[in-house]
């Protein structure tokens, strides 16, 4: 395989202390590496540590078929370029005189900028949409806008691989998507190789090629998000036990309200998902029913509730489905109506609500009524 | 047409205001030598000032051409009259070594700004004016007694390893405290201690070393030779070449020391080199003039706000020259304000320079970063 980047039983830590062992990787060109792990799971430590920051402890380090350990800082500087964590305060400094740092490998002794490192700033201004900017003190941009002329100083340095460790901190979700789009797109036309770490697992989810995950002592799973998606890695990895993840969407719901259900939904059509939480918030176990395996629904009353009565999508409802939620209801003090439109395959949800109505447990439609 | 890109990188704008800041700093740095030559006790019209002074300056010229043929006639000139040996013998050494150390003093500010990425650093603030003060204190009192006599270069040794002896401090301090207040703290009691040892130094002399100690520490050019112009020119010259040669590496280390190093910057040499260059400069600085203060801080500050950059391929040249048109002004004022009494020159550059400082901190509150 032709790849851009990799290790071969490498171990990062500091002090001579190992952090983590055997990290192997492999990253072809125009692919794009995240680390993720929990804080203090030694993200940024292997971040440095390719970056020259730190020594490699043992193993070894590769960009393209040469190791680390021969290539000078000036030859390094050409091929590798970092979006750090740290902000920076220039004083009385324009964007593109910060953009044009990146230029700095190329300059002669005096940092003379020639006509194509003036066009190497202009393009990398360009690829991240702010060539607006170019003219404007640094100091005065948003959060937001320095993080893209951080990355376009890091573009501007025309290397085969960029780094960038959390490059989405600090950011609101507007720009998060922003940048990784820009970082997806460089990756996809310039064959620009990334490695990254973020905090947010469905991004990371959404705009890697591979994912790295780590726990502090060591590589948890290695592998492409649809390897890593049918896995319990990164539930495990985060130690989400009290609330729940859901993997298929990267969303992220509170933990479940303990107890029987006092309440039983009957939802679908994802009316039910604001009542689930509206019940959560409140502190009150609910049921929920019968709701369609692929119903959003679905999947937000899973993770709120131990009592969901499910159907198998695109079948229709059965009698023994039916007689379960009917001994649910039972043992519940209210049903609530989420409003769902009925058709032929659920009529089973209406005649939920008339048994409700016919027995005298109390049919709401909204929260109002509940105690 | 220019593109955005184009023209805000284009420094031609840049240029202009930094050609025009160059050019009233040299006028009024030949302004400020010839109004302190014309000034004091004796006054020299500014026609016999020129006149004087080209025509020194074509014999030694001529001098360096015809094996000293024209030594006599460059003799003559010199000793023509009291102004002319005024001129000579006094004024001009004196005016030309305020510019000089009033430059140097500027550029080290400048370079521990740099180093300590901290606007208001400089060798006074961080107590190495303070540390060179006390190992000089040492140098007259105890080894001078045991060796005989002292030279200008064996003080100007002592002022640089008191120097640098207070920068390493100041720069292992730095590390374990990231804080700009707390350093500024560490500094001022740094130079207390020092000040303590010097003060317990003091108690152990004979009256004339403390008379010695405490002229050169006043800090003034009074008394200035043409020896002391020859030292300066010759330490602070290479330490301000070696300062404008490092512009491209100090620009990407005021991005940051981790940006520098991912950009090639060998960081830990550059940084050997910047502190070493700046510890010569105030060290020379010390030595001769004695301690100077807030000129290290001021100048760097006053000198970004005229050009409105932080390039520092333009700053440090204009850093040097603000520096030495402050010194050669504040000195004017020392000389004769209270004729014939001479104040230190610490007074009048305190009085201009630490202003300076208080806005800054004011502005960096607001600002809202320590």
């Amino acid at each position: 395989m032709n790849t851009a980047f990799s290790t071969r039983d490498l171990s990062v830590g500091y002090n001579r202390k190992v952090l983590i062992q055997g990290i192997n990787i492999d990253l072809a060109p125009g692919k794009i590496l995240t680390l993720i792990g929990p804080n203090g799971a030694g993200k940024s430590t292997i971040l440095k540590t390719i970056t020259r920051q730190l020594e490699p402890l043992s193993g070894s380090v590769y960009f393209g078929e040469r190791s680390l350990r021969d290539i000078s800082g000036k030859e390094f500087a050409k091929q590798t370029a970092v979006v750090l964590t740290e902000r920076v305060h220039p004083e009385m400094m324009t964007c593109a005189e910060v953009v044009a740092m990146g230029r700095y490998p190329y300059t002669n002794l005096f940092g003379r900028l020639t006509e194509e490192d003036k066009a190497a700033v202009q393009s990398s201004l360009e690829r991240v949409h702010a060539l607006d900017l170019a003219s404007q003190d640094f100091s005065t941009l948003s959060d937001g806008q320095r993080q893209r002329i951080m990355l376009a100083r890091a573009i501007c340095q025309e290397p085969e691989i960029i780094v960038l460790d959390e490059p989405t901190a600090y950011l609101d979700i507007r720009y998060k998507i922003e940048l990784l789009s820009i970082l997806r797109d460089m990756a996809r036309e310039q064959k620009t190789t990334v490695i990254m770490t973020l905090h947010e697992i469905d991004l990371a989810m959404k705009v890697s090629d591979d994912l790295l995950l780590l726990d502090g002592e060591r590589v948890c799973a290695y592998g492409t998000p649809d390897e890593l998606i049918t896995s319990n890695d990164i539930e495990e990895l985060f130690a989400i036990h009290s609330g729940s993840y859901n993997l298929l969407f990267g969303s992220v719901e509170l933990p479940k309200p303990e107890g029987m259900p006092k309440v039983f939904v009957v939802a679908g059509n994802g009316k039910g998902t604001p009542f689930f939480r509206a019940l959560q918030k409140q502190g009150t176990p609910f049921a929920a029913g019968i709701l369609f395996e692929n119903d959003v629904d679905c999947q937000t009353a899973e993770m709120l509730s131990d009592h969901v009565i499910k159907a198998p999508a695109f079948e229709p409802i059965t009698d023994n489905q039916i007689s379960s939620a009917i001994k649910m209801i039972n043992g519940c003090q209210y049903v609530l109506d989420a409003g769902a439109p009925s058709g032929p395959l659920n009529r089973a949800n209406r005649e939920l609500i008339l048994y409700a109505q016919k027995t005298g447990i109390p049919v709401l439609t909204d929260l109002k009524g509940l105690p | 047409m220019k593109s955005p890109t184009g023209t805000a990188l284009d420094l031609s704008g840049k240029r202009i205001r930094f050609m025009f800041v160059i050019v009233v700093l040299l006028v009024q740095l030949i302004l400020g030598l010839v109004l302190n030559i014309n000034t004091g006790s004796v006054s020299i019209p500014a026609s016999d000032i020129f006149r004087m002074l080209l025509q020194s300056i074509r014999y030694k010229i001529s001098n360096l051409f015809t094996a000293g043929n024209f030594s006599e006639a460059l003799d003559a000139v010199i000793n023509a009259d009291t102004a002319s040996q005024i001129l000579f013998r006094i004024r001009l050494p004196r005016v030309l070594l305020a510019a000089i150390l009033g430059g140097a003093l500027s550029v080290s500010g400048y370079l521990l700004q740099v180093f300590f990425r901290n606007p208001i650093a400089g060798p006074f603030v961080l107590g190495i004016s303070s540390g060179a003060k006390m190992v000089v204190g040492v140098t007259i009192i105890f080894i001078t007694p045991a060796v005989g006599s002292f030279s200008s270069a064996g003080l100007m040794f002592s002022a640089f390893l008191g120097s640098l002896l207070i920068t390493l401090l100041v720069l292992l301090f730095s590390q374990k405290v990231q804080n700009m207040s707390m350093l500024l703290v560490i500094g001022i009691m740094v130079g207390y201690i020092c000040t303590a040892v010097t003060d317990f130094c003091i108690t152990f002399a004979n009256d004339h070393d403390v008379v010695n100690l405490t002229n050169w520490s006043m800090g003034s050019f009074s008394g200035a030779n043409w020896e002391q112009v020859q030292t300066a020119v010759l330490v602070c010259l290479p330490a301000v070449i070696v300062a404008f040669l490092l512009s491209k590496p100090i620009g990407a280390y005021l991005l940051s020391e981790r940006y520098a190093a991912s950009m090639g910057v060998p960081v830990k040499a550059f940084r050997l080199a910047l502190l070493l260059a700046s510890s010569l400069l105030s060290a020379c600085v010390t030595a001769i003039a004695g301690p100077v203060s807030f000129v290290g801080i001021a100048v760097p500050h006053i000198t970004r706000v005229l050009l409105k950059t932080s390039k520092p391929i333009l700053v440090i040249p204009a850093v040097f020259l603000c520096g030495a048109v402050f010194c050669v002004y504040c000195d004017l004022i020392a000389r004769t304000m209270f004729a014939p009494v001479e104040l230190k020159i610490s007074t009048i550059t305190s009085v201009f320079g630490a202003p300076v400082v208080i806005y800054l901190m004011i502005k960096r509150r607001k600002t809202g970063r320590e």
